[in-house]
């Protein structure tokens, strides 16, 4: 069975002028389904250029990319568009959440490209909020939650198309400390369901719920190490804190 | 992605900006206001000059004498009678694009009833005449054909006649005026018609039978028509036809040579159409000015939706990061452009509607609202938001989603 990500030599080169600047100078790395990776890296490092290709927002210059068994990195932006809608989920650092619109509603975006009718798309938007634990706040809007809230409607929209690879920049970023345990413990869990999670940070205590780390280094991969995940779930429960209302 | 759903979201954009969105679409509204009301103008004063046109009667084409000349010396306009009761007979028998044939002798005279005169316009004419200017009676009967035979001395008056001898409201039927002396009954009296585009009063004017009016009011020349000739012809693209049917079945009676008829023939229905060109120059006018307004909305529009774009470029990013194909946004966009400006377009439509009827009351026109305007200026305005909106949209749709999303 082939891997759920595989890249090869993959090389990414801007021009800024007369200048090249090799972002991504030949990174080769597979990913199985159901894993948990972190990657690494100070800025300017390819870390977010990586993520981007990985991510279909973006086309290697030279290399290949199989995602899922299918050769994407030449395909154009509306075949993209199709593959970022059914087989990956974005998380931002910023959340990127539409302003004045109800959590169903954010949540929902992904189906309606994907063309599900109302009926279906309300029910799986419920669902996915139910599964991150904002039952209670269906019809809130961005402005009336809190950032952990926020992240994780974001995390909702990210399943709710059911994809098989979810990509999550920076996500604890603008968090505090407990509240980001939370989400990296409803990333554990979505890992537990076969989903998986490709998490960019450059924090080392939140790469530790990772069960791999890939560090990067002027667009090389500089290590690639597989360890035993801390149980984030746990560590929420031995945490101090008043409102404990995750429940995964 | 379905229409609907876009639609929804285009709204909810525009309505979070209610009084941006409001000053956007007052270009379109102020653009098809014009366009409504500058049509329903234009509708009202065709109106006006058809109906100026249809009171003296329809289809109608005037003969009249024209001059003769005696040794180089030429008489003018009606100098001579050239017209026959044979040339009458011969239009009203021989052409047949000519329904009625009606002689008007005219004479002014002083009209006299028991304790009343009023010197007015004594008209000594046929049955047809009324007919020509469908013109009927609001008492008693019009001439009728047996008075001509008979040379009846009876007389149909005009209500500003009535007003003048018996004074508003009264009965004249059966009473006895006084022309030249000459005793006339009064057997109708006609329906009110106003007044001509130029002021004349087309009610000021008694009519009697024409064999009447020449043996009694004024005395005529045997063969000769000593006045003129209303005719009637079958309909309203006939009246060319007509016009020069009777050009040529004068010219072969009266033997004229040469280019110079000794008659006229006035069309008006040709002078109609003439002045309706008039009203046409002032909506092609009228016009313009509302496409320039629907210009400058359209461009408003399009600045506005500019705007919008860089103001959501995040969403943009977002939208496209989970999955929205080029296609989708670009749709989007325009959706919401064509919204503006549909919206715009129908607020205008409202107004020019509601316009058009205050202009009607104030100056007392029958100002139009064609139903195919309105759908047009509707159309339009939906055109206008997709003409403009396009490029903002297009615009949106090429957006590359990591710059988007980075975009602060």
């Amino acid at each position: 069975m082939p891997s759920l990500i595989s890249l090869a030599d993959v090389r990414k080169v801007y021009k800024m002028g007369d200048v090249e600047v090799h972002a991504l100078r030949g990174v080769s790395m597979t990913v199985e389904a159901g894993e948990f990776i972190a990657v690494m890296g100070s800025s300017g490092s390819g870390k977010s250029t990586l993520m981007n290709i990985v991510g279909c927002l973006d086309r290697p210059t030279l290399g290949e990319y199989l995602l899922d068994g299918r050769e994407v990195s030449r395909m154009d932006r509306n075949a993209l568009a199709e593959i970022r809608n059914r087989t990956l989920g974005f998380v931002f650092q910023s959340f990127n959440l539409l302003s004045r619109t109800s959590a169903v509603e954010n949540v929902e975006l992904p189906l309606l490209y994907q063309g599900v009718a109302t009926k279906e798309r309300v029910k799986r938007s419920v669902e996915a909020l139910e599964r991150v634990g904002l039952a209670q706040r269906l019809d809130h809007h961005p402005a009336q939650l809190s950032g952990g809230q926020q992240q994780r409607v974001a995390i909702a929209r990210a399943i709710v198309g059911r994809p098989k690879v979810i990509l999550a920049d920076e996500p604890t970023g603008n968090l505090d400390s407990k509240t980001s345990v939370e989400v990296m413990a409803l990333f554990q869990a979505l890992g537990k369901e076969g989903i998986t999670v490709v998490l960019v940070t450059h924090e080392s205590d939140i790469a530790d719920y990772a069960a791999r780390v890939v560090v990067m280094r002027d667009g090389h991969v500089l290590s690639d190490k597989r360890q035993t995940p801390k149980d984030a779930a746990l560590a929420v429960a031995t945490m101090p804190s008043p409102d404990a209302e995750v429940s995964v | 992605m379905n229409m609907l759903h876009t639609l929804r979201v285009a709204l909810r954009a525009l309505l979070r900006n209610k009084m941006r969105s409001f000053l956007t679409t007052l270009g379109m509204i102020i653009g098809v206001m014009a366009v409504i009301v500058a049509v329903a103008i234009g509708e009202g004063a065709k109106a006006k000059v058809e109906e100026a046109f249809a009171a003296m009667g329809s289809n109608l084409l005037i003969v009249m004498p024209g001059s003769t000349s005696t040794g180089g010396a030429r008489g003018g306009s009606g100098s001579q009678p050239t017209l026959t009761w044979d040339d009458m007979r011969a239009i009203s028998d021989e052409v047949p694009s000519v329904r009625y044939v009606a002689p008007v002798l005219r004479s002014q005279a002083q009209v006299m009833s028991e304790d009343q005169n009023w010197t007015t316009s004594i008209q000594g004419t046929s049955p047809e005449y009324f007919l020509i200017r469908s013109w009927g009676v609001a008492r008693g009967a019009t001439i009728q054909q047996s008075d001509i035979e008979a040379g009846a001395k009876v007389v149909v008056v005009g209500q500003t006649v009535v007003d003048k001898l018996f004074g508003a409201n009264s009965d004249p039927i059966g009473q006895v005026v006084r022309i030249k002396n000459v005793p006339f009954q009064v057997i109708g009296v006609l329906t009110k018609k106003g007044q001509s585009a130029m002021g004349q009063d087309y009610d000021d004017a008694v009519y009697v039978p024409y064999t009447t009016f020449g043996a009694k009011v004024q005395g005529g020349l045997k063969n000769y028509l000593n006045g003129i000739l209303y005719i009637g012809a079958n309909s309203n693209t006939d009246t060319a036809r007509a016009e020069t049917q009777i050009t040529n079945l004068l010219r072969d009676r009266h033997h004229v040579q040469g280019t110079e008829d000794d008659f006229f023939i006035r069309n008006l229905t040709e002078l109609a159409n003439s002045q309706q060109e008039g009203t046409k120059t002032m909506t092609t006018l009228l016009n313009v000015i509302a496409a320039v307004s629907l210009l400058v909305g359209g461009i408003g529009i399009m600045n506005i939706m500019l705007v919008s774009v860089t103001e959501r470029t995040r969403e943009i990013g977002l939208r496209m990061a989970v999955g929205a194909k080029p296609r989708n946004i670009l749709m989007q966009f325009l959706v919401e452009a064509m919204t503006l400006s549909t919206l715009g377009g129908m607020l205008g439509l409202l107004l020019g509607v509601i316009g058009s009827r205050v202009l009607a009351s104030s100056l007392g026109w029958a100002t139009l609202v064609r139903p195919d305007i309105v759908v047009a200026a509707v159309a339009f305005s939906a055109i206008v938001g997709i003409g403009f909106g396009l490029y903002p949209a297009y615009k949106a749709s090429r957006l590359d989603p990591i710059d988007a999303l980075r975009y602060e």
